[in-house]
């Protein structure tokens, strides 16, 4: 967030920096517009699309009916004729119903056409546990996007980011999808007024340390930050990245950081099992072998779908207490 | 009726069949020759249709196409060197050998992609048409798509919302009785697909595909209705495919019998629409004859460019997944 220093400090919350970011985007591109579930009149199940039917118009704000593959190829058309749509995906496990128009359309028309397709198209889709609303409302399915060639994946975990990657996402020629989380939106940070892109496909440093790197995606970099003092007690003086860009990921930023630690616990929300930390690992093992002093540990999910139970989601979920217990391990406390 | 169409009408509507026989013919051979990698499905027998729609579009109107597409772009406008070239994999394809038969595509021409998705085209149609209408053009999208793809649910979103917003959309159902190589019969339990159209609250029309006057002019009054923003239309063309649903082979297949097949084709537009031509004095048989023998110089020409151009470099092969602000 250093880019948020230079303004006021005027805080807003993640959902509200959302709204922000798609605002300003529809002011500043005329062919731009939204498309989704109750994005109009409830102006999104989240809240973070209220106000904008009033100020733009239904000619701007679309509801659509229940139909993902039909948001989604709606989304595809219409980028590639002229347009920039903000689709809205409400929910991330939604993406069952529109993965064909997600992998074998949008993503590859581009390719497929050698080039001769340009799908300026974002869509913001709601991803995490927590909110105790079970099995189809609760992944971090990140992964199942990042493997496909031709949409780029960004990851805000925080209001200064959501906004910043939305803008950066809704001007980008390329299919983005922006991964918000539901836990996030209440949290607040600085966020300055005008419009501002955070880049796609870099990640932060957000604290630097020499002990080990703790390499966070999505709202884990927030359970990461509070993992710091607790660690800090145990005399580890942790480093922790916001990868914020899954795909395309910034290599050079965790390789670097593995140059200075020599130690990393990557921590994502999603199952461990085939999760995007692996392939931050392994990149880190081809780049950055000769730096490291540790077997590179990763935190996630179990293996099993999102229980319902608040007994249960608490366990499931990763938090501040399994990242230390984790870190702990590697550093061989 | 083909009184009332002029005649330069009748003879291009005549020359886009032709050129899209001969374009499948031929590409069947070399497919079957080895010189054409991968699968083809083939639009012999179809032509009617593409030739009968597209009669009415223009270069900024858009259609979406099937993995049967080669006769939807040749009708759209599209050149025999640069689809030679595709089917071949040569950098000089309309999609630079990336996209094959399967994905073959022409923006400019308003051809957003044949699609080895079957029941890939009608949602992007769909969004064609929601962007003509956002943008405030009077463009219409068409989708082209069979039977088989009427039964899969993207059909059945991008039908709703098309008629929903009252979108200058057309979905042109090529209904040729077979899903791949299963019978309507044994995969949806009505003959008029059309029928579907009621529950979305649009017309549905049922034409003779195989006739090219009855689909030119049941194309335009969808067309036109949607043009003047008075919604989509289901236009639903029976026709049938004289190839196998992959490759060339008609006769002796086990999911279909012979003498179906030569009942359709004793039906054959092509040859219908010749005699009515030259009954009506519209031609000759021998301007007919010189049809065939300028398509047929124009194949030659097509495919010795395709032979004749280079395979994309190894190095090619990343550009175009992402746009990077580059020339593409």
């Amino acid at each position: 967030m250093s880019e948020a220093k230079k303004q006021e400090p005027r805080k807003l919350p993640y959902v509200a920096a959302i709204t922000e970011g798609v605002r300003q985007v529809l002011q500043e591109q005329d062919n731009a517009f939204v498309a989704g579930e109750d994005v109009g009149e409830a102006g999104s199940v989240f809240g973070y699309y209220q106000g904008l039917l009033k100020e733009f118009g239904p000619e701007r704000i679309y509801d659509t009916p229940i139909s993902e593959k039909g948001i989604i190829g709606l989304g595809v058309g219409a980028s590639a004729t002229g347009c920039r749509p903000i689709l809205d995906l409400m929910f991330m496990d939604f993406l069952g119903e529109c993965m064909d128009e997600v992998a074998n359309q949008m993503a590859k028309m581009r390719f497929m056409f050698g080039g001769g397709a340009t799908l300026p198209v974002t869509v913001l889709t709601m991803s995490g546990a927590g909110m105790n609303l079970a099995a189809q409302h609760s992944q971090s399915l990140e992964a199942w996007l990042a493997h496909l060639p031709g949409v780029k994946v960004v990851m805000p975990s925080n209001a200064y980011d959501a906004k910043g990657l939305i803008i950066a996402a809704a001007r980008d020629d390329n299919p983005v999808f922006v991964v918000l989380n539901k836990l996030s939106l209440a949290m607040a940070c600085e966020v300055p007024e005008e419009p501002y892109e955070v880049p796609i496909g870099k990640a932060e440093v957000i604290r630097e340390g020499k002990d080990l790197s703790i390499i966070a995606v999505g709202r884990m970099v927030n359970e990461a930050m509070a993992a710091v003092k607790p660690l800090a007690e145990l005399g580890v003086d942790a480093e922790v990245i916001d990868v914020r860009s899954i795909q395309p990921f910034d290599t050079e930023t965790v390789v670097n950081s593995m140059k200075k630690t020599h130690r990393a616990v990557v921590v994502h929300e999603a199952v461990r099992f085939g999760g995007f930390g692996g392939e931050i690992v392994a990149q880190l093992q081809e780049l950055a072998f000769d730096y490291l002093d540790a077997p590179i540990a990763r935190v996630g999910a179990p293996f099993s779908p999102v229980p319902f139970s608040p007994a249960l989601e608490k366990v499931y979920v990763p938090n501040a207490q399994s990242i230390v217990a984790e870190v702990k391990k590697t550093l061989g406390l | 009726m083909a009184s009332k169409i002029s005649n330069k009408i009748l003879t291009d509507l005549h020359l886009r069949m032709v050129r899209i026989r001969r374009f499948e013919e031929e590409a069947g051979k070399l497919m079957e020759d080895g010189k054409i990698p991968g699968a083809l499905h083939l639009y012999v027998g179809q032509e009617a249709v593409a030739s009968g729609v597209m009669e009415h579009l223009s270069n900024q109107d858009q259609i979406t196409s099937t993995h049967r597409g080669h006769g939807h772009l040749i009708a759209k406008g599209g050149e025999f060197d640069r689809m030679f070239a595709e089917l071949f994999g040569r950098s000089t394809g309309y999609c630079k050998g990336k996209g094959g038969s399967m994905h073959i595509s022409n923006i400019a021409l308003g051809m957003l992609g044949a699609n080895g998705i079957v029941g890939g085209g009608p949602p992007i149609a769909m969004g064609a048409a929601f962007s003509n209408k956002f943008r405030k053009t009077k463009d219409v999208a068409v989708a082209f798509f069979g039977d088989g793809a009427s039964n899969e649910g993207s059909f059945h979103e991008a039908a709703n919302m098309a008629a929903l917003f009252k979108l200058p959309c057309v979905f042109v159902c090529e209904n040729n009785g077979y899903g791949e190589y299963t019978s309507q019969a044994n995969h949806q339990a009505i003959v008029d697909v059309a029928d579907r159209a009621a529950g979305y609250g649009m017309p549905g029309v049922v034409v003779d595909g195989m006739d090219v006057i009855a689909v030119y002019e049941a194309a335009g009054a969808a067309i036109k209705r949607a043009r003047s923003g008075q919604g989509p239309t289901l236009l639903e063309c029976k026709t049938y495919r004289y190839y196998d649903h992959v490759g060339v082979r008609g006769m002796g297949l086990t999911y279909r019998t012979d003498e179906e097949l030569e009942i359709w084709q004793k039906r054959d537009a092509i040859q219908a629409f010749e005699k009515q031509l030259v009954k009506m004095k519209v031609t000759t048989k021998k301007k007919i004859e010189n049809v065939y023998a300028r398509v047929n110089k124009d194949i030659e020409a097509g495919i010795k460019f395709a032979e004749d151009s280079p395979f994309p470099e190894p190095a090619d092969l990343l550009d175009d997944v992402y746009n990077t602000g580059g020339a593409s």
